[in-house]
């Protein structure tokens, strides 16, 4: 059994917390996340940024920062939104979402912030 | 002018075999394989099926010139070969609506694969597509929920869902097989699954095992702060029991609840499925049995159609078949029956065995599932040709992770996002999948063993029940 490993996720560890997508990947690099707002750009989704401290992010409604970006379709300035939600609120989660209003989803939904617990 | 009576048989064909007929949008179209008996001729053979399956009968009778024939009978219009077969032919059949029961897959299906298959002047019949006219597909109730409310119930975008069957099948006490789904859900999956034969047997008592594994959902919510799931499986032998079931499935706060809609029988599963739009429970559908109808390439039904009448009659999601694991499945086929679950308007692809276009209305769509002998290997072609709508079932490949079940989990989890972030950054997932999954395994342990652990395994077996294509 020695070569058999714990899985270490605990009840009253935050750091076990995940938040769907990509929340089981490491944090993204900067290039890495630019792609991923290429692929939203790309799908033809309206880019959106949402936040929430981290004890309330099961609830279905984050708070918006500001509106959906709609028919945004420059990566800088969607990067700068996110950037700029994230200082503004340094202890929240954040997360960029592609509202896809054809067929009334969110196409994506990526956390892309996470304070250190 | 008024016809006159003459008793005796007639050909078929002097009556149901119309070429020139032109089909209305509100007929129903069917399309039969047919192989007939010798010396019967496809016209006669196309005819006597289009005859069987609607008005018609072996003789004249003298009450059908009590009615207008024309007005109610099914035609054959068209007669194709088929690929790759020189004893069978395609039989192109469109029958009136009036025909059939608004709103009644039952009705429909009783007349079209009746008596028919068991009429002697053919040797062999099978349903290959059925086009539902749009007055059809709208009577019947579609899926409780539909994809994207199952989406936003379960706060779960741009990726597919990840589930897992909960094995053995048989044996475990309730209270051992929780453990299992909490492991499971701990881990990284969204779902747990009954097996199909888990009903209520003395090993492990339905209202046992519901209690054991909604305890296992709340605590892994807590946990890790995502929404869980176990499809707990309503098939009973009886209706009330079925309801009896998903009522306390509902009341302990299960999300989502299974029926496996052959063995159950179309009736019952509609009225659960119309249960489950009105008490708000996503609808796993498992297809027990299919493979009696489906699998024989001269015989039955193609799966295509039983997709077509669980879409209509209600689930939010439906085995598919996974194209790469242990079970039968044809990529091109697959895919066919995958767009049938999922989209708005699925159009005549016969590269993909469709052979009618068909509009789906405004009818919500759902989710395929892909279950069975699948593993972490397998996850880039799994991603590329299922997509983000589906729900990928890792059974024995989370399972039988040396470290466990939540490992095992996790290793699905990781693989599957790195999967879907090296898509979105437009990388192509089955070309380059190995090291797509390499270097996520840098930073997952449990990947890398997992990865290790089914390294050699395939299921390289040919599909019996192939697409019709040409031999020389």
């Amino acid at each position: 059994m020695s070569t058999v490993q714990d899985y270490p996720s605990r009840m009253g560890d935050e750091a076990s917390k995940r938040f769907e997508t990509f929340s089981y990947l490491p944090s993204m690099t900067d290039e890495e996340l630019r792609k991923q707002v290429q692929y939203i750009v790309d799908s033809g989704w309206n880019p959106a940024v949402e936040h929430c401290e981290p004890e309330h992010a099961m609830m279905h409604y984050w708070y918006m920062w500001k509106l959906p970006m709609f028919g945004e379709t420059d990566v800088d300035r969607i990067l700068a939104e996110a950037e700029a939600c994230r200082k503004a609120n340094p202890r929240h989660l954040v997360k960029l979402i592609g509202y896809d209003n054809v067929r009334q989803t969110q196409g994506t939904a990526m956390l892309i912030f996470r304070p250190a617990a | 002018m008024a016809k006159t009576y003459k008793a005796g048989v007639k050909e078929y064909r002097e009556t149901y075999w119309e070429p020139n007929y032109s089909v209305r949008e509100s007929d129903v179209l069917a399309v039969f394989k047919i192989v007939p008996q010798p010396g019967v001729p496809r016209e006669e053979a196309a005819a006597a099926v289009a005859a069987e399956s609607s008005t018609g009968t072996w003789t004249t009778v003298w009450t059908d010139l009590l009615t207008d024939l024309d007005y109610y009978k099914g035609r054959a219009y068209a007669i194709e070969d088929v690929p790759g077969d020189d004893e069978a032919f395609y039989a192109f059949i469109a029958y009136p609506m009036g025909l059939f029961e608004e709103g009644s897959v039952v009705n429909v299906f009783t007349s079209l694969v009746g008596n028919v298959f068991g009429f002697k002047a053919v040797r062999s019949l099978r349903l290959e597509d059925v086009r539902f006219p749009l007055w059809f597909v709208m009577t019947n109730p579609g899926p409780p929920h539909g994809i994207y409310v199952e989406r936003d119930l379960l706060n779960k975008y741009g990726r597919p869902l990840l589930g897992c069957t909960i094995k053995p099948k048989l044996g475990l006490s309730a209270k051992n097989y929780g453990r299992a789904v909490y492991e499971c859900l701990r881990g990284g999956l969204d779902f747990t699954k009954d097996d199909e034969n888990v009903n209520s047997q003395p090993f492990m008592r339905w209202r046992d095992r519901f209690l054991f594994c909604q305890e296992a959902i709340d605590k892994s919510e807590a946990e890790t702060g995502e929404k869980k799931g176990h499809y707990m499986n309503c098939t009973a032998p009886t209706m009330e029991e079925v309801y009896k079931r998903a009522e306390f499935a509902k009341e302990i706060g299960s999300k989502i609840v299974m029926s496996d809609y052959l063995t159950l029988g179309w009736a019952a599963h509609t009225s659960l499925s119309k249960w489950c739009r009105d008490n708000g429970l996503l609808l796993h559908v498992h297809r027990a049995m299919h493979a009696v109808i489906d699998r024989n390439p001269r015989h039955g039904i193609n799966f295509r159609v039983l997709t077509k009448l669980l879409r209509l009659i209600g689930g939010d999601h439906l085995h598919s078949g996974t194209v790469v694991g242990k079970l039968e499945g044809d990529r091109e086929a697959t895919l066919g029956w995958i767009g049938m679950m999922r989209e708005r308007y699925t159009k005549e692809d016969r590269a993909k065995g469709i052979f009618f276009d068909q509009d789906w209305g405004q009818m919500p769509g759902l989710l395929p599932v892909a279950s069975g002998g699948i593993h972490v290997w397998h996850m880039p072609a799994l991603v590329a040709i299922f997509g983000d709508d589906s729900v990928l079932q890792f059974g024995g490949g989370t399972l039988g992770h040396p470290w466990g079940n939540a490992a095992g989990a996790a290793a699905n989890r990781v693989a599957l996002e790195a999967c879907v972030q090296a898509r979105n950054e437009g990388r192509h997932l089955e070309r380059e999948g190995r090291d797509i999954l390499i270097k996520a395994a840098q930073h997952s342990p449990e990947l890398k063993i997992a990865m290790e652990t089914w390294k050699e395994i395939k299921f390289e077996f040919d599909t019996v029940d192939k697409l019709d294509v040409a031999h020389r």
